[in-house]
This record gives structure tokens, sequence and C-alpha cells, in this order.
């Protein structure tokens, strides 16, 4: 053992690489992403990695490596799981030979997501064991139990840490190298009556799998990843994840010391840990995020074993229903709970009104770009444009205001079809990032070709995952080992589909852009505009433009068109900040007065 | 009782490198260390904050508000933004402070409405509600250091001289130059030693 300072996401990785993992996939997503770039940066050539095309291709392929004995992870945020639940709901019915471990990060707030889901419900619908780690030690050592625990009852589990455990850091004991377990896969052991899903199969697997679980939740209140903490008096807690370190936290600025349960395992639930818990107790708060999971948990234990213990949490009105808690609000509940005196905030002066910094586009983003060539081309025509997951959601900000819907990934492909069904007098627009594209909005290009949509799909490549970090994706010719491989054309791709008109463009080079807006949302049928101009982030800046005061007429066009961090108000007038700049050119090519000029002036 | 330290500003200001040099420094003294920051979409542009809990007895990555030792903030109004987090009340001006670079960053929004915020209105109120407010001229001490990248640097050294960190300005110089490139050592020593 030594001590390393490890974000969360890293411990997972690291952990898993400790428990003898073979292959991991996965599909980037906050607050996920780390682990399988963690892994990747640790592999020593014995690991199989990669950004597979999405989380339905990531679970797959490592269900098949784990049907051949290796020991794999997947890894994807909440709403990765969705895409991913078809094969996982019937990967439970036919089970591993390798351990395997679905990682799935969710995201109280939500932060960075479009949903609160909670994978810990997930796990009771899809009957799968689940873990709910509440620090970076914890998750290190308990995604080595988890693939222990999956191995030995040839079932995936889920193992779900929530942002505040993702994306925290502490200094934890980790295992030296010779402590690490290694796993050579047996490899696939031709079987048609164990690999092949079959109604028959089905339905002796779901009561084989009934059976397991209910061994699981005695098996699980007594293996320490449960615990209850004994205290003084008759009211306890009951808490999971990071809420179980604001809890500890809270107590010990009340100075109280009460019966606590930490539900590690919120599926199979651990009745025989919650039974004593709550015998031990009159009454008892459940602290926790997203559903009220160890609230109904405990509930039904009462229920079931006629014990009386009232159960407080967010059915009750408790704990707040939805968003993040945190370790104000949890001591405020706590000291409410038990009747003591929370800790007085001094009250200061209202402080004044301060900046909001809503997320923007980068200074020299191409979506800007982009997103202003459109909104050019189609000004004073009926037009719809849908919008997609990534960075360019954020065109939706004033003033560029050019996203009118946003769901799910590759979702706006589909969305601009119906609308177009309802409205044939409507321009619909969808547009797509390049890794979304691969991911998920081929399909929904097929659907519109044979479907006989009217629509124009507008593809953003920047020949990158940007919103997540920059992880490659099949367009950029770069795999997570490292190879050098041929990259997938999307305009290839388009053409292969059957798309007609597919027209590649600079957005950087404003006018082109805006007649190719014009030239190609005037045809029938499907057409696509790949607007191709890498991330502002991962290429030099350019010497940062100039405004020339003797020609700038204050008309603020360049501000009030296109809202880029690149330009400021200085003593009354725009300016540019050089330290943002990247020398893009858009702002020069919106002066009405050519009062913004080249490097050569650059002060 | 772990020492608190709230680093915040805004994105790209250099700020997870700061709270990654403290975190190392810590472990290079075998002590105990935890932090927690902003990640994902709240970066782009967006205020920034990094939570490090120096010392035993830390449950949680994060603390909670009125409990922070020292507040390290690169920004005028993230340091008012952020103010609710530092320890309160009935503790002598040497126990806590605030250390604010004085040069503000305007966000895009106000460029929008037109609004001229200057940062002078926050520093006020850093006046007015801070027993301890060390503040320091960011542009100034990075044209003097001779790079715009060494507000981090700036930054930290004056938070140690503050002498509320857990170590010396030794401790984090030894773990600067184990971590930045060699052709930076130079610069990024000079600017933790600055002092206007």
């Amino acid at each position: 053992m030594h001590k390393e300072f490890l974000m969360g996401n890293a411990a997972i990785a690291r952990g898993a690489m400790a428990a003898g993992l073979n292959v991991v996939s996965g599909y980037p997503g906050t607050p996920s992403t780390e682990v399988l770039e963690t892994a990747a940066k640790f592999n020593d050539g014995g690991l199989y990695v990669e950004w597979s095309v999405n989380e339905k291709a990531a679970l797959e392929l490592a269900a098949g490596a784990a049907y051949s004995g290796a020991r794999t992870m997947v890894t994807m945020k909440q709403v990765g799981l969705n895409v991913a639940s078809d094969p996982l709901m019937s990967l439970a019915y036919i089970g591993v030979k390798g351990g395997m471990v679905v990682l799935v990060a969710d995201d109280p707030g939500p932060i960075s997501s479009q949903t609160e889901q909670d994978t810990r419900t997930f796990a009771a619908y899809s009957k799968l064991p689940c873990f709910d780690p509440s620090s970076v030690q914890e998750a290190y050592d308990m995604i080595q139990k988890a693939f222990e625990l999956s191995e030995e009852y040839h079932t995936p589990v889920l193992f779900r840490p929530t942002t505040r455990v993702c994306h925290g850091y502490a200094s934890i004991d980790v295992k030296d190298e010779s402590e690490c377990k290694k796993n050579t896969p047996e490899g696939f052991v031709r079987d048609p009556s164990k690999w092949v899903i079959f109604p028959r199969l089905s339905f002796r697997a779901h009561a084989e799998i009934e059976k397991r679980n209910r061994a699981l939740s005695e098996l699980l209140s007594d293996s320490g990843l449960n615990p209850v903490e004994k205290g003084s008096g008759k009211k306890g807690i009951a808490a999971h994840g990071i809420n179980y370190t604001y809890v500890k936290e809270a107590l010990a600025a009340l100075g109280c010391d009460v019966p606590l349960f930490k539900v590690g395992t919120p599926f199979p639930f651990p009745e025989k840990a919650a039974v004593e818990f709550l015998q031990g107790c009159d009454e008892v708060l459940c602290i926790e995020e997203l559903d009220p999971v160890i609230e109904r948990g405990l509930t039904y234990v009462c229920g079931k074993f006629g014990i009386g213990t009232k159960v407080l949490g967010k059915l009750t009105g408790n704990i707040p229903e939805s968003g993040e808690n945190t370790i104000s609000s949890v001591t405020k509940a706590v000291a409410e709970f038990l009747g003591v005196k929370a800790p007085e905030k001094a009250v200061r002066e209202e402080p004044p009104a301060l900046p909001v910094r809503p997320p923007v586009l980068c200074a020299g983003c191409p979506h800007r770009a982009s997103f202003y060539a459109v909104k050019t081309a189609m000004k004073g025509k009926k037009s719809v444009f849908c919008g997609d997951i990534g960075c360019y959601t954020l065109g939706n900000a004033m003033p560029l205001d050019m996203v009118d819907t946003c769901l799910c990934m590759g979702a706006g492909v589909n969305i601009t079809q119906g609308i177009g069904k309802i409205e044939p007098d409507t321009a619909c627009f969808a547009f797509v990032g390049d890794s979304t594209f691969f991911a998920s909005a081929i399909t929904g290009v097929v659907n519109a070709v044979y479907n006989q949509a009217d629509m124009t799909l507008v593809v953003l490549d920047n020949s990158t995952t940007a919103m997540t970090g920059h992880q490659p994706h099949p367009g950029t010719g770069r795999t997570m080992m490292g190879q050098v491989v041929d990259k997938i054309s999307i305009e290839n791709v388009l053409r292969g589909i059957g798309v007609k008109t597919v027209e590649t463009v600079d957005p950087l080079d404003l006018k082109a852009a805006v007649d190719c807006v014009k030239r190609v949302s005037a045809e029938k049928g499907v057409k696509a505009i790949i607007f191709k101009s890498p991330c502002a982030v991962l290429i030099k800046s350019g010497k940062p433009k100039f405004i020339d005061p003797a020609k700038c007429k204050d008309c603020k066009r360049c501000i009030k068109e296109l809202g880029c961090p690149g330009i400021v108000i200085r003593d009354g007038r725009p300016a540019i900040e050089n330290a943002l700049c990247t020398g893009c050119g858009l702002c020069s090519r919106v002066c009405p007065f050519d009062a913004i000029g080249g490097d050569e002036n650059a002060d | 009782m772990p020492t608190n330290i709230l680093i915040c500003g805004v994105g790209g200001q250099g700020i997870v490198l700061t709270s990654k040099l403290i975190a190392a420094t810590a472990m290079a003294h075998d002590i105990p260390v935890k932090s927690a920051e902003t990640i994902g979409m709240a970066q782009k542009g967006g205020s920034v904050f990094s939570f490090l809990r120096v010392g035993e007895g830390a449950f949680c990555p994060m603390f909670a508000e009125g409990t922070a030792d020292i507040i390290i903030a690169f920004e005028p109004a993230e340091a008012v933004r952020m103010l609710p987090y530092l320890k309160e009340g009935g503790c002598t001006s040497e126990a806590h402070a605030v250390i604010v670079n004085t040069h503000p960053i305007m966000p895009v929004t106000a460029a929008l409405s037109g609004s001229a915020y200057t940062g002078a209105e926050m520093l006020e109120y850093l006046e007015k509600h801070v027993e301890k407010l060390i503040l320091v001229d960011g542009e100034k001490a990075c044209a003097e250091v001779g790079s715009p990248r060494a507000l981090n640097m700036i930054m930290l050294g004056a938070a140690v001289r503050s002498g509320i960190l857990p170590f010396d300005i030794n401790a984090i110089e030894e773990t600067m130059k184990a971590t930045v490139k060699p052709q930076f050592i130079e610069m990024n020593s000079k600017a933790l030693h600055y002092d206007e």
C-alpha cells in the first residue's frame, strides 16, 4: 500500500485495474468521463480501452468480453444508461462469466445533465446489484468488491457514484503493483443454452434472479458495506453516498452522536441490517439525493417485520425532493430532526449585484459562426432550429438564440421531422455535433430519407468531443489504444444513406457559409451542411484582432450580434480582450464599418 | 480540525493548478488532504471554485458555509460570491483571511447589457466586511513578473505569507519545482516570492 492523491473517478479506474480489469469501454459524459481516461493513462498494454460509438455499443462489447472470461467495466453518465438499457435488461437474464461492472455516474442537481434519474432505482428495475460509494477511498475499495461479487454470482453489477464522489479528491491508500490481481480470460466457450436468450431461458433465469437477490440481501447485510454505527438516543439517521459525509460533518458541527445507517448497496436492499438499525430507533431520518430509495426500503422493512419506527425523508417533506443536498442543508435538516439548535450564520449586508457568468461558447468557437450563418441566411423566413447535446446547446443563449429544442442525444434530427409533418411551411433544421452524429443521429437521418422528410441537417464538425474534454471519436482517426486509423467521413456516411445534397463549408468564412445555407435549405427533401472548423480550444490561437477607435462608430453590432467573450466594453467602447481573442475574425466580418482589423495594429 | 481553503475565480485563471500544488505539498508532508472542484459545463466562462481541506478530521471534500479559514479569490466579484463560506464571528483577524486579485473580469453578459462592472463596488464591500483583506494587483504583478500566466503563483505566494496555510513558501516552492516544466521554474519562483 502507498498513498496517492486521486480524483474519485481515477480511484474507480485504479480500483478496477487492481481487481484485474481486462477491458474497459464507455462513452464520455460528465461526471463519468475521467474513469476511462484514467484507465487509458495507466494502461501498460495489458488492458483494452475504447471510447465506443455510444453506451449501447460499449455495454455490448464489454458483455462479449465478459462472456469470454474477461473482467470488464463499461462507463457512462446516468442518461447514457438509458441508451444502454436495452442490452443491460437482457444481460441481467443471461449473466456473465468474467466480472462485469457497469459504472453509471449520477448527477444530483442536475449540474450537467438533462435528468435527475437515480441509478439505484434502475437497479431495482433491472434486478441488478448496485454499489453506492461515499468517498474516494471507499470507491477504490468498493469497486474491487463489486468485481468479486459480479464474478461469483455471474451477474453484471451497477456501480453508481454521484458527481461529488466522482469529482472529489482525496489522499487514499492504493495497492502496490504486486498486490494487484491479474485475470487471464479463459476465452469464449460455446454453449447456446447459456448465451442465446429465448423465452424459456428468461422464465428460468427470472426465478433464479429473484432467489439470488434474496440471498444477496442477507449476504450484503453482513458484508460491512451497510454498517450500522452505534449512537445515543432513539433517533437515527440513514444516508448514502456523499450524503453520509454530509451527515458526519453535520453531527460533528452539532456535537451530536446518533445511530447512523450507511446504505452502500441500495439493491438488493440489506433488510437484515435495516431491521437491526430500525429496532434501535423510534424515528429515523433518511438523507438522500435523487429518489427516496432508502426511505422506501426502510418503510417497506417496517411493514414487513412489523416494526413501528417512523421513517422520515423526502416523502414526508423533511428533505427536498429535487436538487443537491449540501453540508449546510443537511445540518439544518438534522438539527430540526434532533431538536437541537443549528449553528447561526452571521448576517452580512446584502452584497452589490454580482455579475452573472452563465456558460457561453468560447471566444473563437466555430459554432458561434455556424449559428450566426444560419440565423443570417434564414432571417425573416419561418424556421425551426432543433438543437442537440454538446457545447452547441449553448447556442441557445442570447444574442444567438438559435436552439428551439433540445431533448437527448441525437433527438434533434427526429424532432425536426415531427415538427415538419405538422408545419410543412416551416424550414426545419437540426443541429448536431460530430460526436453526437456518430453516437445517435445516423439512424435519424436514415429515418428522414426513408420517410421523405423535408429538412436541413447541420453537422457542427469541430473534429472532437469538446463538451466532455476532447475525446476522440470515429471521425478523428485516433483510438484510446493510441492507434491512428481511417477517419470515418460524415459526408460519405450521409451520401451512403442517400442524402443527395451534402455541402461542406468553413463557418468562419461567413459569406460562403451564409450563401451555402441559403442555397441548400431552399432545396426539397433531406439535405445536409457540414460546418467544418476545429474546436478553438484545440488549435493554436491566431493574433488577437484590433478595433480601430478611429473607424469604430460604437454601434456595438459585434457585441449585440455575436456575444463573444473576446469583445468587452472598455471605457464605454467595444474593445478586444487580448487574453481571450483567438483572431478567428468573425467579428471583423460582422462590423459594418470595417473597424475590426488584422493583427498588424494589435496593441 | 483541517484547514479549509477556498480558491475561486473565473474559468481559465489557473485555479485548478493552484489547488493541485497545495494538495501535492500536503501529500509531501504526509498531511491528509481532500478537495473538490467545478468540472463540466460550469467551466465555460463561468465561476469556478476549488475546496481544499488540509489536515486530519475532514469527512467530506467540501466544507460548510462559515467554515473557510482562507479564501483565495482570483477576481473581486467571485470573492464576494464565495464570502458566505468565510469563518465569521469571535475570531481574531489573524485567524482567517481573504486574498483577492483586484483586477475584475467582465462577464460576456456585462458587455451585452452595457453594464460597466469594474470590480470597485466589490472591493468596497470586501473592505467593509472582511477584517483581514489582502489585496493583490494581479495585473501589475503579472507585468512585473513578466508573464500573464504568473497570476496563480502570485496569489498562492500571498496566501502562504498570510500564515494560514499549514506550510511555508519553501515547501510550496519545492512542489512547484517538481510540477512545472523546467523552463517555467524561474518565472514561477519569482511569482511565488512577489510581494509588492
